[in-house]
């Protein structure tokens, strides 16, 4: 992959989307007029834009309880998961799912998994459907560190690994599983040292640089894709926000968050355009223009959509 | 005596039993870090600083492990105490709980005991279907396990010391909007009640019911939240001039049977109330206990208040919807008359 093909000014586009939707939802639920709770993608944009890049709107995209990032990345309309985030009929969910499930089939993002860990193994299905069905998709599976400590883990890529399935498994580590820092869950550096174990290739990628996820993603998308089987890929990354909802974020350090803030991907990104010679501040003030605009356009939409009948409730089990 | 909240009441109960024994100890996800949560509901805040790590254990996100250790250590001189941070994810242990900890004692002869405790948030707040389940009957559905319901401060620390002192594995649920977490952890919409718990040392015995309020008209049985909505409805009821006896069981299993049997002869009505989905319920357990063993004494028929056989809806318009609210309660005891 030459770095002249690397569409860095879309990936851009897309991480400052989703910096710009998570600010306007912590707005938004700040001031209760979205309910529920909120995870929050802000700081790890460069590792759905990254990996998602690659994909067409045919491959599939398993998530988590953070997925507002990993679903505008895929292609998943802002103003329909803004819609679901303020429980509203026109909704990606039809405000059946909320905020932790996000998702939209026609883009090829399943509903998001809020159980941790427990969409490892169904990637592994996925990716099972997606051969078996004679397609060249490939599935691609976002978790968290935490997630990796789950028995569906190893479960999940064992599987994936001894049938050769078109997945990718995407470890986003952010140093923390809700308040627990990563060396107390972990004996060992590297999420991604456990794809040995499995047979499988595992990398080690630096999450907050979108160009080093764009490289490592395209190598083991395309790798799926041939039917060369799994990758396991480890972004190291940070959330440079609290877990969940209000959350104090008093079990880490502010020495640590400010180190971490300086490696925000997004100004990071901006300098590389401008190094390159691939943006100027005007391009980039007219993107942030244009990025406003559509998130305006979502909280719009999704304030003026009706809600949900209460007993739209009774739909959709079957 | 001293007023506080139910979470404040489980951690005056956790801290006493880890005094008063080195062999009770806790384990679960985010229960002890350092400046974090202590646990989802902040029942073991401020533990670790008392007891230390090893006997606050903070573990990896892995539901099996933290069952399967709870029964090991059990099965090997320790009492945990372990908890999940929502009541879901008890299906991600259901094989440790439903064929290791429950049938240990059994298939061993009675020679092996497993003196485990899991605590378990339940209840539906606004945060989606894998976030919500009120998943008690489940687990009265399977021998070898005992299954707490308390919503009282009081009860809720009588009943987990008692949980802690019992032999066998107990399983406590408890309603994310009785806890009356403070801080950041508080949650919207929480009934939070506030109760009287004694200076002196108490335990509320396994398998005693209470009349939360005395009637002659119509038995409720509601448990956790809906023992709320059952007072309030009684309220309700009393301007219409129905007097309504409230029944807390406190104790699913094992069950104090006799308690709302003698209420049942006594009414002549009764509904029972659980924010449950309705199919296979625990309602229709009582249902059937009174049907059997009550029949000639029923005025009317029995009815079930419950949340409708879908998974938990997102949008607050379709959860309210979801969950049994006082006026369906009124709804239905109005029925029978
Ligand atoms: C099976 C299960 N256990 C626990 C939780 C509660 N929980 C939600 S998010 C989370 C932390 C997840 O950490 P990680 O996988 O690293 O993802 P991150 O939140 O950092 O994105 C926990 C413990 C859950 N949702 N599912
Ligand atoms: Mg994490």
């Amino acid at each position: 992959m030459s770095n002249s093909k690397t569409p860095l000014l879309d990936m851009y586009r897309t991480m400052l989307t989703i910096r710009r939707f998570e600010e306007r939802c912590n707005y938004l639920f700040m001031q209760g007029r979205i309910p529920s709770t909120l995870h929050l993608y802000i700081g790890q944009e460069a590792v759905a834009t990254g990996v998602c890049a690659h994909l067409r709107p045919d491959d599939y995209l398993l998530s988590t309880h953070r997925p507002h990032g990993h679903a505008i990345a895929k292609g998943v309309a802002p103003r329909a998961i803004m819609a679901e985030l303020f429980a509203k009929s026109t909704g990606c969910c039809k405000a059946k799912g909320g905020s932790m499930h996000v998702g939209d089939v026609n883009v090829g993002m399943f509903p998001a998994i809020a159980i941790v860990g427990a969409n490892i193994p169904i990637a592994a299905g996925v990716g099972l459907a997606a051969r078996r069905l004679g397609t060249d998709r490939v599935a691609v599976c976002f978790f968290g560190d935490g997630a990796a400590n789950e028995g569906a883990f190893h479960e999940g890529l064992n599987m994936a690994a001894i049938w050769d399935l078109p997945v990718v498994y995407v470890c986003e580590n952010n140093l923390y599983a809700a308040s627990t820092p990563f060396p107390l869950a972990f004996k060992i550096e590297n999420v991604a040292d456990r794809a040995a174990a499995y047979g499988m290739p595992g990398v080690v990628v630096d999450g907050n640089d979108v160009e080093a996820v764009y490289q490592v993603a395209g190598e083991a998308i395309d790798r799926a894709r041939q039917g060369e089987g799994p990758t396991l890929i480890e972004c190291k990354t940070y959330r440079l926000c609290g877990h969940s909802r209000s959350d104090p974020r008093t079990y880490r350090s502010q020495e640590e968050e400010t180190a971490w803030a300086a490696k925000d991907p997004i100004p990071r990104l901006a300098e590389r355009l401008k190094e390159k010679g691939l943006a100027t501040d005007e391009t980039l003030t007219a993107i942030e223009q244009e990025v406003t605009a559509l998130i305006d356009e979502a909280v719009a939409f999704a304030e003026e959509s009706p809600p949900p009948e209460p007993t739209d409730a009774l739909k959709h089990v079957f | 005596m001293a007023k506080m909240s139910i979470a404040e009441a489980l951690r005056q109960a956790i801290r006493e039993e880890m005094a008063r024994d080195p062999r009770v100890f806790c384990l679960g996800e985010d229960i002890g870090i350092k400046g974090g949560f202590g646990g989802a509901f902040t029942v073991t805040l401020g533990l670790s600083d008392e007891f230390g790590h090893e006997r606050i254990l903070d573990t990896p996100i892995s539901e099996i492990g933290i069952a399967g250790v709870a029964i090991g250590a059990a099965m090997a001189g320790l009492r945990p105490i372990a908890d999940v941070q929502y009541g879901d994810f008890l299906f991600c242990m259901m094989d440790q709980l439903a064929n290791q900890a429950a049938k240990m004692t059994y298939m061993s002869g009675g020679t092996v005991k497993v003196p485990m405790v899991m605590r378990a948030p339940v209840g539906a707040t606004g945060r989606g279907a894998q976030h919500a389940q009120s998943l008690e009957a489940f687990f009265t559905h399977i021998p070898g396990l005992k299954v707490l319901a308390p919503s009282t401060a009081y009860d809720a620390k009588g009943l987990l010391k008692s949980a802690v002192r019992d032999d066998n594995p107990v399983l406590i649920f408890e309603h994310k909007l009785l806890y009356g977490s403070k801080g950041p952890r508080s949650e919207r919409g929480a009934l939070s009640p506030i109760g009287e718990v004694p200076d002196e040392e108490y335990l509320v015995p396994i398998g005693k019911g209470v009349i939360r309020r005395e009637g002659t008209d119509v038995t409720i049985v509601g448990k956790l939240l809906t023992v709320y909505r059952a007072l309030a409805a009684a309220e309700e009821l009393a301007q219409d001039g129905i007097e309504t006896e409230v029944i807390d069981p406190r104790t699913l299993v094992p069950l104090d049977k006799e308690l709302i049997l003698e209420s049942v002869r006594k009414t002549g009505r009764l509904v029972i109330v659980e924010e449950d989905n309705l199919t296979g319920g625990w309602a229709a357990d009582i249902a059937a206990i009174v049907a059997e063993e009550a029949f000639f004494w029923l005025d009317a028929p029995i009815k079930r208040v419950s949340a409708p056989d879908t998974p938990a809806p997102f949008a607050p318009v379709m959860e309210q919807f979801y969950v049994p609210g006082e006026e369906r309660v009124v709804e239905a005891v109005k029925s029978l008359f």
